[in-house]
Formats: C-alpha cells, structure tokens, sequence
C-alpha cells in the first residue's frame, strides 16, 4: 500500500483505509451521530454527493491543515451516506466524479516538473492501482502497447485507437492528459468497487435526514427507455443479404443467431432464415444453433458480439440511429428523448 | 464422400503419417494445450489432451484423421469444457490467405461446382448445367498468390517488429496446407490480450479506423508543420512515404492536400487500407479458443502438409509441402483448370479416366475434382 501523507490524501481520499483512518485521528463513527461539531462534514459530504450527481467535479478549497482532514472526512462519510442509501444510481455517479476530480489532480503532478516527488508519487499510483508502467521520455508519458491496449478498449471514440496513436518499438507515447484519461474507466471501477467492498454501518439519527434526500435526489435519476421493434442495421443487413442468397460469412451469421437468440427467438425460428444460403444444410444449422443457444455442447449460450468486433468483421452497418450504443442489442432499447 | 475415395484418402494419409512422422511433434507446454482432430465423413473432435510425441503417433494410426489441430491457447485444464479450461494465455496468431488478396490471376484458376447437379464449370454465379443458385466455389492457389500472401507477411513482419517491438526469433511462418500462411507470435508482450485488444492489434495492422487527425488534416486551420515527417517511426512514416512519395514533394504535397479538403483526405486514409494494411483474416487473431492446424499434419483441403517456413523467401508450397508418395493412381477427373505439383503439370480434364501420381490424386479428390475409380 502507498504510504500518503494527508495533503496527498486529500487529493486521493479513496486510498484511505476508512476504519484506520478515523481511528488514527482518534475518531470513532458514533461520534458523528452525537457530536454536533462534526456537522459540518456531513453537510459537506451531502454536497460532494449532490455535486456527483448532478455531473459536475467536486472543487476542494483547502486553505488550513484542518481542511485537509475534512477532505479526507467529507469523503469518507459520503461513502457511509452512500451506503446507507444504498442508491446505486448515486454510487455510480459518485465514483466517476471522484474519479475525475482525482484525475485532474494526477495529471497536475505528472506535469509538476518542479517537483518530482509529486510526479513519481502519480506514476506509483498508476503503477500500484492499475498494473501499468510509466515512463518519462521528453515531454511524454510512455507505456507499453499491451498495457496500453488493455485500457483503451473501454472507449470508442476513434482518437484512442492504436492507428491513432504514436506508436514505437512497442511503446505508446501519450500526453500527461492522455495518460490519465486513459486510467478514468479503471480509476472510476476501483473507487466503486471499494465503496462497495465497505459493510453497510448502522443508521445513526443524525444521517436520518441527509439519507432521506439522498433517496429522493437518487429519484429524479432513472430514466424511462423505449423499445424498437426495428433491427439495427447490421441484423438487416445480414437477412437481407441471405435473402439474396449471398454467402454470408461465418462471423456474419454467428451474429444474426446470437442477436435473434438473444431477443427472444427460438431456434426453430431463426433456422428458416439461413435456408436461401449457398451451403444450407439444415441438420448442421440446427446443431450449430442450438450450439450457440447453449442447449448443445458445453451448455454455454453465446453472447451477441460487439459493435467493434462486429466492425472488425466488417459487417457494420452504422447509421445515425446507432450512436451511443456499444453491443447491436442495445438499438432496441434507444433512450427516449422526450421522456 | 463416396467409399473408394475415403479408402483411398484414408490410405494415402495413413501411409504419410507412417512415413513421415519425423515432422509432426507435439508442440512446447504440451500439457497445457488443447488437440482436437477430425475423421473423413465424421465431426470435429475437440477437448483432447495429448501429452507427447509418441501419444499424438498412436492417435494418427489408429485413427487416421483427416485434420488434426492443437490450441494456440495455454489452459490449465485444457481437456474439461470451454469454460472450465481456466484460460492462461495464448500466441498470436495471423492467418493471411490468398483467397482474400481479390488478385486478378484468382479467376483463372478458380471454378464451381454446383451443389445440386455436381456439374464442374469456371466461374459464374450459376450453375451452367441446372440453373441452380447453390454453387460452391472451388480453388486452386497459383505462385503469384503465393508471392503475394509472401509480400503480406513481409509487411506483418516489418510492422510486428519495428512498432510493436516483437522479437524476429519469436515470429514462425508456416504454410497452412491449402491456400495461406499461418504467422505465429509467441512469448510476446501480447500473449496475455484477450479477444477485444487483439481485435485493436488487428485494426492497428490492417489500417483501419485512421483518422486525418492523426496524420495531421483538421476540420479547420490545419498547421502545416503536423503533417508527418518522411522518415518518422509507425504509420506516421509509412503513409508521410505513401503521400508524398520522396521528402522533397513533402511540402507540395501538403498544400494539395489542405486545398482539396478533410473529406478527400479521409477517402484517401481509407483507400490506403488496401495498400498499405496487412490483409489478415481478423476472426482468426481474436479468436482465442481457436483450435490451429497442428504442423506437420495434412490438410485435407488439398492433402498438402501443413509446414514449417524456415526460409519463406525461397519456399515454394507445390514442392516444399507435398509428400503423399508419387505411386500411380487412376481416377475419374473433372477439372478445367490446370495446377503444378513437384514441378509437374496437371489438367485440364474434362469428365475422364487419367492415371497420375498418387499426391496429384489426392490432390484432386480433396479439391473435389475427381474420384477414385
């Protein structure tokens, strides 16, 4: 475990071991139900909660010594209201803007040239959370393409691509920005995943009323989705093209099965529609699709490929209607708008 | 498949097996991989374990199959069922094959054969004898396919080593029996992707997903000075030298470029796929269950071995891969197009009776173009 001191821990509360922590500073959780001193962190945790949910970056103002504590404390009680709640809606919104706000801090001391106590302590974390090794070569953080391609399959924008990328000797050489944005989906998974590894602690009176609001603010977050009864482009493309009688590729009809098996539809139903392709043979179709549904073999149903794996085998057929959606099942379920 | 050319299939690849079992070995960390092979007439047998040289001989004589696989994938369980082989790591594999390189010479040594009435003719989308629509098309693979899946490995291997940093002595080319080359990686910095990062290797490879950004074109006020450099490293270098063809147009061809505007400009990076990019079958590098051709083994898409290129430049498919011996053989040949085995010419045949080496027999009945007789 890194070895902080309270500044960094400011900036980086998450690392905190919560129970150690308030025992270290001679703090126990009953004090924050009776002490009406300590008020003012469960407001201040409310809030960083409330600004988490509403998209935004929680801003420290750390001017005393004492505010770093109450950083540290402001976080961990947001947990502990988090918890409380149990709205994982505001856990999930809690964690990316946390992730954020540690993110910009880590890119401010990767670039801190003046001190590199600070930077190398950025590249420890990194290294330390997320198993990635960084290194500093002129103005660039380099990593290693292996390393770098296990992160940067979580985005889709085109920019994160490995073509898009400066690429040398199998190293990747990004920017101080680049190299924590790339870490944002991780960074975001490991304060989740902490919040959640944390035991539910007792209602105390004074979380009462800041947990009700938080049940009500979770409230105004869920959001009412449609279902299309139209097939995303790439399943339209695949019927029509056997339809054709065209020969579609083994990929292509591996995802017009799992897509249809995936909606709902048996079989037997999905069975005539490879009928017109060139090497039709029903008993081997049969078999590869009850394979594939998981009532054959392993018993292992198989998943609907996605979008980029479907781009891959060049059976994309994207129109505006697919943007935002990452996995072909999801045109079905397109947000509604005007909801 | 009709008996007699099953035993005659089944005899021939027995008696190679027998024969020339000094180049079939189980491959390193035996015990971690997955076998599978498959009889003539008979499905796929998967999940097997087999644990040396001398276990993998026994399975080919006893049950003389007519492909024999092994997992690129290490496990360590690897004869339980998919999802309980506790999945370690895997080589990278590229499959180039010259059906996918679109060549000009691919119609001429390409036919069909019709799936309802049999009838063999040269390319067309239907059947010249029944009209029917239910064709399969059937190939021969000619040197100047050879060549240029050869030049595709030249790049895989130029781009593997100089960006991705892949060692040269961890790169084995083999022929894969029939049509292509199967690229091996192994103990890279990869062997632990999983199937999405492959897929984002294969794209980084092939060329796609390039966006004008990263060679320099905005939307608005493009500065010149972030177009790529002649000789800079990786895709930057490569397309600076596709561009601009010598360092002196470098400039002219910058300007031309920003006159002619973003969207030509993408049309162009997209094209270059086809140049530049290495033509590999993507399915094949993202697929980590996937159960390879073992080396040494006969493929039954042709009956030609699957082997070791120890000097690709120089290897050449039609002499270095045949080994079914050259007894004479008598069968009943369709075939309207012509192919070179150990520097012997072959075909045309139009529906007759010929008597030809045993390795071109067998090369005609695994391509569906004869029967024993």
């Amino acid at each position: 475990m890194l070895n902080l001191g309270t500044d960094e821990m400011a900036k980086y509360p998450f690392l905190a071991e919560a129970g150690q922590y308030l025992k270290d500073k001679g703090f126990t959780l009953d004090q924050f139900g009776s002490d009406p001193d300590l008020g003012p962190i469960i407001e201040k945790a409310y809030k960083r909660i409330e600004t988490a949910a509403t998209g935004k970056i929680y801003r420290s103002e750390i001017v005393t010594l004492d505010d770093l504590d109450l950083e540290v404390f402001s976080f961990l009680m947001a947990v502990i209201l988090l918890k409380l709640s149990g709205m994982h809606t505001l856990i999930r919104r809690f964690s990316l803007a946390e992730a954020r706000r540690a993110e910009k801090y880590l890119e401010k001391d990767l670039q801190n040239i003046s001190n590199k106590k600070q930077e190398e302590l950025a590249i420890k974390i990194i290294k330390d959370l997320f198993s990635m090794d960084v290194k500093k070569t002129d103005d660039y953080f380099v990593i290693q393409v292996s390393d770098y391609l296990k992160h940067s399959v979580f985005f889709h924008e085109k920019e994160w691509k490995l073509i898009n990328r400066r690429t040398d000797r199998g190293n990747v050489f990004l920017t101080s920005h680049e190299a924590v944005r790339l870490i944002r989906k991780e960074l975001d998974s490991y304060i989740r995943s902490k919040i959640q590894s944390i035991k539910t602690p007792t209602m105390l009176a004074a979380l009462e009323k800041p947990v009700e609001k938080l049940v009500t603010l979770a409230k105004k977050f869920s959001v009412p989705t449609i279902e299309s009864t139209e097939y995303p482009p790439c399943i339209k493309h695949a019927i029509d093209f056997l339809d054709k009688g065209e020969n579609l590729s083994h990929s292509g009809r591996f995802l017009l099965a799992t897509y249809l098996l995936s909606i709902g539809q048996s079989v037997e139903q999905i069975a005539p529609l490879i009928k017109n392709a060139p090497d039709y043979n029903e008993k081997i179709t049969l078999y590869q699709l009850n394979h594939l549904a998981g009532s054959s073999g392993s018993g292992t149903g198989y998943k609907c490929p996605s979008c980029d794996k479907v781009k891959t085998n060049d059976l994309c057929f994207a129109t505006s209607d697919c943007n935002g959606i990452i996995n072909p099942l999801q045109f079905k379920k397109k947000k509604n708008l005007n909801a | 498949m009709l008996d007699k050319d099953l035993q005659l299939l089944e005899s021939a690849f027995k008696k190679y097996y027998f024969d020339h079992f000094d180049l079939i070995h189980v491959p390193e960390r035996t015990s971690e991989r997955e076998f599978g092979y498959q009889k003539f007439n008979s499905g796929m047998n998967r999940h097997l374990p087999i644990k040396s040289d001398e276990e993998l001989r026994i399975m080919l004589i006893t049950n003389i199959p007519s492909d024999v696989y092994c997992s690129n994938s290490y496990y360590s369980f690897p004869n339980l069922p998919m999802n309980e082989k506790d999945w370690k790591e895997a080589d990278l594999i590229f499959d180039v094959d010259s059906k996918d390189l679109n060549l000009d010479c691919r119609k001429d040594h390409s036919c069909i054969k019709c799936l309802s009435c049999s009838e063999v003719a040269l390319s067309q989308k239907i059947c010249p004898n029944c009209k029917s629509t239910k064709i399969e098309e059937k190939s021969f693979t000619c040197l100047n396919c050879v060549t240029a899946a050869k030049n595709e490995i030249t790049k895989l291997i130029t781009i593997l080593t100089e960006d991705l940093d892949v060692s040269k002595k961890n790169i084995h080319v083999y022929f894969s029996g029939n049509e292509g080359f199967h690229v091996y990686v192994k103990n890279s910095n990869f062997q632990k992707l999983g199937s999405r990062e492959r897929s984002e290797l294969v794209d980084y490879l092939m060329f796609r997903g390039a966006i004008p950004e990263t060679f320099g074109m905005k939307k608005f006020n493009s500065n010149r000075s972030s177009f790529p450099e002649f000789d800079e490293k990786g895709w930057r270098g490569r397309v600076s030298r596709q561009l601009f063809g010598t360092k002196s147009k470098r400039s002219k061809g910058i300007t031309e470029i920003i006159s002619n505007g973003y969207t030509t400009f993408q049309h162009r990076l997209e094209n270059m796929k086809d140049t530049l990019g290495v033509k590999i079958d993507p399915s094949v590098t993202m697929d980590v269950h996937r159960i390879f051709r073992l080396a040494g083994s006969l493929n039954s898409k042709s009956g030609l071995t699957k082997i070791f290129c120890d000097d690709i430049e120089k290897f050449n498919p039609f002499r270095d891969a045949c080994f079914i011996d050259d007894e004479k053989t008598e069968v009943f040949a369709n075939c309207p197009i012509t192919f070179t085995l150990k520097n012997k010419k072959f075909g045309p045949y139009e529906k007759e009776k010929v008597t030809v080496p045993k390795f071109a027999a067998i090369y005609l009945i695994c391509k569906g173009f004869a029967n024993s007789v």
